[in-house]
């Protein structure tokens, strides 16, 4: 029997478990998980586009995003696709914001201008002057509108855009998962070895 | 589905909203052969409703401008206003939170399920009166309510450990269900309380821990809080007596319906109500009977929003007491980091709890006590946002380094105390702020008393004690502070044998109007060690039986 993957594959789940123990899940696993994969991998498949900013502001906004969540061994906000979150947010459910993404690059872009002349964008600057300037702004309300989008972004369900491939949860260890089975960590693992002694 | 009633038919009894209490009135009554439409002014959810979305269901609590509330209450549209005292304007302020869709805070709830000792009953007989507060004995005690606890938890489905905690009080039944399974947080409170003597315990949970009565046992998906349950496996109202309720075919739960005033006669007694429909056409359902089951701050609003030439400060409110003696939940929250992983965002909130301080001590100096729990409580979004330490870096790459660190190896503690009833704190209507449907917004004072702040101070204490003794390699707590709102609700029109300084008798019924009923948390006379759920069910079950018999035998006046 097939397991669908849309809304009516948890009812399917929910009318199955009825009356059955969690065995039947653990049994039935690899193929929930298989239906799951499946429906994220549809889901992250459509290449992303920008709705408000311009691909110049974007270019901007992800480079700020980068120092606030920067990509070294791990993926950072770039490769989550955080821009692409905050693109729709703006279009979206934070739409009140749109002005002050559109003032605040304008002053963050004359910042750069003023402090260092000959570099026209923040996203040219070296990685060392952009964390300079982002620590002289921190406290602005642009900045901190910036910061939560960023976070926001790298771990909110990916189906807004942001968080790609998972890239958040794989960072800080979350399993985003409808059933999950004991030991659920270290400490429980060892309480229950204890007690097979 | 149940049966589709006309607003021109008097049902036998109309309730207002489809919470906890009101689902089991809803259900006691139709079983009992009564014709019933509940109310709701959110929507009709289901378990595909009830997605790992993080952003769309709890966003409210990690930033209030982000997303539509899809849960609980959307203060855009239903604004509150807060002051500290009667001497100041109040301001916009989101201060009450609570539950609005079927189901009501029971669709998103932790599912702690604490029923109320017997001290809470007559805590003011025992303790000795305070003053300037309303600190009053229940005219009800333990054992009048101790067979609707025990059919509470039989019908909802709970699960627990009967007779693992010492200072459980007496119990005709054991949970029918065994505990859920263990988390590291719970192993760690545990081994922490041990070392401390204290006496740890299996939460009760309003999770099944296995399948009961056609529905799943839990899967450990671990969206529990603030989530609605994909599995129908957390004991909501929804998930358990609504479907009973509609199968009996009397029982209509009528969604999107926003009541905006309860009607009376010229005998002063209640005829139906007036409410929204979805497309904000006003609606009239008549009853013969009325119970408002809103919480503790929308029921003593309705009240005050339902003013007539018989009651001109408002429903039921010859006394000027509806609204008066709010309790908000008083708590505190302690987070620590350990050295291996406990990923203890799989599974239930909580799994183990401590009552050794739940009676107030006279040693302590002050009046006050309180539950503690081991629980998962930030979810990712959350946690990348509050969920370090205090001083951590907020961005770049130190940032970065402890996100990845941290988030399985934390936990936190939280704490639950008593919260004394003040006359002065209270629910009232805006003088001019409106809701989207035009009505007085809820106007909230509160000031808590400085009892309550030391008791969370004392808790606080406690809850790092605790982390220390389990070895936490990094704790922290929070500042305390006078509250500023709440998600329990509670006190607002308390119940009483004095018509002169309560709202209802002991049986919910309205001193001022023979048939209408509140039942819910503004009921309680005091807020227990909240976690309140259990007890405002168990009202709700002898408030039915009650509202039964009397209905039975004739004796509710209804209008002519």
């Amino acid at each position: 029997m097939g397991i669908p993957h849309d809304g009516s594959r948890r009812q399917f789940l929910v009318r199955s478990a009825t009356g059955l123990t969690s065995a039947w899940m653990l049994a039935n696993w690899p193929a929930v998980l298989a239906a799951h994969e499946h429906a994220h991998s549809v889901a992250d498949s459509a290449a992303p586009k920008l709705e408000f900013l311009s691909a110049a502001q974007a270019t901007e906004i992800e480079a700020i995003a980068s120092q606030i969540i920067p990509s070294d061994d791990t993926p950072g906000a770039r490769e989550a696709h955080v821009v692409y979150f905050i693109d729709r947010a703006l279009t979206t459910f934070d739409r009140d914001s749109q002005s002050a993404y559109t003032h605040g690059l304008q002053e963050l872009q004359s910042k750069v201008q003023a402090t260092f002349p000959g570099k026209p964008l923040f996203s040219s600057l070296s990685s060392e002057d952009q964390v300079r300037l982002l620590t002289a702004i921190e406290k602005t309300d642009f900045f901190e509108r910036v910061r939560v989008h960023t976070i926001m972004g790298f771990f909110a369900d990916p189906s807004y855009g942001g968080n790609f491939e998972q890239a958040g949860w794989k960072l800080i260890g979350f399993e985003n998962q409808p059933v999950h089975q004991q030991p659920f960590g270290y400490y429980d693992a060892q309480a229950a070895k204890e007690k097979d002694k | 589905m149940g049966p589709k009633f006309s607003n021109s038919t008097a049902v036998d009894f109309l309730i207002v909203g489809a919470g906890g209490a009101g689902g089991v009135v809803a259900k006691e009554l139709s079983t009992n052969g009564f014709q019933v439409v509940v109310l709701e002014q959110g929507p009709y959810l289901h378990e595909d409703d009830f997605i790992h979305d993080e952003l769309k269901t709890r966003n409210i609590y990690v930033h209030p401008t982000y997303g539509e509330p899809v849960l609980t209450n959307d203060h855009r549209k239903q604004p509150n206003t807060f002051r500290r005292s009667e001497n100041e304007t109040a301001q916009p302020y989101s201060s009450v939170l609570y539950g609005r869709c079927v189901g009501g805070g029971t669709v998103h709830f932790t599912g702690n399920y604490w029923r109320l000792h017997e001290v809470d009953f007559m805590e003011r007989s025992k303790w000795g009166p305070i003053a300037g507060t309303g600190f009053s004995d229940w005219p009800i005690t333990y054992a009048d309510l101790e067979p609707y606890y025990t059919k509470a938890e039989w019908e909802l489905g709970i699960s627990g450990l009967a007779g693992a905690s010492p200072f459980d009080p007496p119990r005709s039944k054991p949970y029918p269900l065994p505990p859920m399974p263990v988390k590291s947080s719970g192993i760690l409170l545990e081994r922490a309380g041990k070392k401390l003597g204290l006496h740890p315990f299996p939460a009760p949970l309003a999770v099944l821990s296995q399948p009961y009565r056609g529905r799943s046992g839990c899967q450990n998906c671990g969206f529990c809080e603030w989530f609605g349950c994909e599995w129908a496996a957390k004991s909501s109202s929804l998930a358990s007596v609504i479907p009973m309720a509609e199968e009996t075919g009397r029982c209509e739960i009528r969604p999107n319906s926003y009541v905006k005033r309860v009607e009376v006669d010229a005998q002063g007694r209640v005829t139906g109500a007036m409410y929204f429909d979805e497309k904000q056409n006003a609606q009239f359902q008549r009853a013969k009977a009325v119970v408002v089951c809103a919480n503790g701050s929308e029921t003593p609003r309705l009240l005050l929003l339902s003013d007539s030439k018989m009651f001109p400060h408002g429903l039921a409110n010859s006394n000027g007491m509806v609204g008066k003696f709010l309790m908000f939940d008083h708590g505190t929250v302690a987070r620590a980091i350990f050295e291996h992983p406990l990923n203890d965002y799989q599974g239930v909130q909580v799994t183990r709890i401590i009552h050794d301080f739940y009676d107030a001590d006279p040693k302590r100096g002050f009046y006050g006590g309180g539950g503690i729990d081991a629980r998962f409580d930030q979810y990712p979004v959350a946690y990348g946002l509050t969920g370090l330490p205090p001083g951590s870096p907020r961005w770049g790459a130190g940032y970065k380094r402890l996100l990845k660190d941290d988030f399985r190896r934390g936990m936190a503690i939280f704490t639950h105390t008593t919260s004394l009833p003040l006359e002065s704190n209270s629910i009232s209507l805006d003088p001019t702020l409106r809701d989207a449907w035009g009505q007085p917004a809820i106007r909230v004072t509160y000031t808590s008393h400085p009892d309550d702040l030391k008791t969370m101070q004392f808790f606080s204490g406690k809850a790092l004690e605790l982390l220390d003794a389990a070895g936490a390699l990094e704790k922290w707590t929070f500042p305390i502070e006078s509250s500023k709102g709440g998600v329990h609700l509670l006190g607002s029109c308390r119940m009483g044998n004095d018509p002169k300084t309560s709202v209802v008798n002991k049986y919910h019924q309205a001193h001022d109007v023979p048939n209408l009923f509140l039942v819910d948390g503004s009921s309680m006379v005091s807020a227990g060690r909240h976690q309140p759920t259990c007890t405002i069910q168990a009202l709700a079950y002898r408030a039915a039986d009650h509202m039964t018999r009397m209905a039975k035998s004739g004796s509710i006046k209804t209008s002519a």
